[in-house]
């Protein structure tokens, strides 16, 4: 639910990272955090566990600019990918204005891919949203490690539509800021559209 | 489930920010924050200089979503107030309209029951507001939400932010 504030003179819209456990979600979101200039990021904040693995969510709050002179603000948003965390995904998503899914590229997180995906839908739909008329983007991360399944494969198993799919390698810092400029411009262009 | 916008309009903020104004005076608080339920931060009054509202607003929902979920798995259908006390500051969270979150923050200037009584006494009001932003929020094609910011998006403007 996006929500425009006419007091504030600002709109922001909520974006969630989503995906298997150990994928690169908190990843993709420290690569935006370090590579944002400071008055255009507000604090990242990690709700993780002793081992560093996401337990509830990564918030991290970043602005692009003025439109109509309304600042224009989104807040980026992990969930925990391990499976047993799912109470948890679910609320995540309450609100949401647009997913990144970012798939583990290795031939053997294949299966926890799709799974992932299949939760995401579930998911999706308690909160009363459908995966195909949502935002969504793909992101196909770890290209660069070995045993990698290819593009065609990978984006067969978790399109729903004609989504964009990139490449990463989140590591890096590669694909990471293509992945959310594609989702950030998809979700503009569907408020435009409400 | 059709996706909508929550908009605030400035008359809105003002309401809100005379309810929780008298709150926060009435409850002897530091501050008073109001939430959306989804993180969003609506309005805020106290002292707040030192509060970083975006970030609070989202840990506030959700520390209330978990709360929530804990109170489903119970059996009870909601626990509408949530309660953290430290050695110095504590916080009373509590939903709205089953929409919003009313966060107040207090010190030994205050005392919980306090609080607690302020509050309820302040919830109907507020509830109101919320339920009527809500509402047009929700129904399309409202006049007063005609010619908002994003209504003549163009590529041009998308552009522009990336640059």
């Amino acid at each position: 639910m996006t929500f425009i504030n006419y007091a504030a003179r600002e709109i922001n819209c909520k974006i969630v990272y989503y995906g298997p456990g150990l994928g690169g979600k908190t990843t993709n979101i420290q690569w935006i955090h370090e590579k944002t200039r400071q008055e255009a990021k507000g604090r990242l904040i990690s709700l993780a566990t002793e081992t560093d693995r996401t337990l509830f969510f990564d918030f991290l709050p970043i602005e692009l600019g003025t439109i109509r002179g309304f600042r224009t603000r989104f807040h980026l948003y992990t969930v925990p990918g391990q499976v047993f965390y799912d109470a948890s995904r679910k609320l995540i998503l309450k609100g949401v204005d647009g997913v990144v899914f970012v798939a583990d590229s290795q031939e053997m997180r294949r299966d926890a891919n799709v799974e992932s995906v299949q939760n995401l839908k579930t998911n999706l739909r308690d909160n009363g949203h459908d995966l195909g008329t949502l935002p969504y983007i793909l992101q196909l991360n770890k290209r660069d490690l070995p045993s990698v399944l290819t593009v065609e494969q990978l984006v067969g198993d978790m399109r729903v539509g004609n989504e964009q799919a990139f490449e990463a390698v989140a590591t890096k810092g590669i694909g990471v800021f293509d992945t959310l400029k594609a989702i950030i411009r998809l979700v503009l262009n569907d408020l435009r559209r409400r | 489930m059709a996706r909508t916008s929550l908009v605030i309009l400035e008359q809105d903020y003002e309401r809100f920010v005379a309810i929780l104004d008298r709150l926060c005076a009435d409850a002897n608080a530091r501050f008073v924050f109001l939430l959306d339920k989804n993180g969003q931060h609506i309005a805020s009054v106290g002292d707040t200089a030192s509060v970083d509202p975006t970030s609070l607003a989202s840990l506030a929902a959700g520390s209330v979503a978990a709360t929530e979920g804990l109170a489903g798995l119970v059996g009870e259908q909601v626990f509408t107030t949530l309660f953290h006390e430290g050695p110095d500051e504590s916080l009373h969270l509590s939903t709205v309209a089953e929409k919003a979150i009313v966060l107040v923050s207090f010190d030994e200037r205050s005392s919980l029951g306090l609080v607690r009584l302020r509050v309820q006494q302040s919830t109907p009001t507020l509830a109101e507001v919320v339920e009527e932003v809500t509402r047009r929020s929700d129904t399309p094609g409202q006049e007063v939400l005609s010619g908002t910011p994003l209504d003549d998006l163009t590529d041009a403007d998308i552009d522009r932010l990336f640059s």
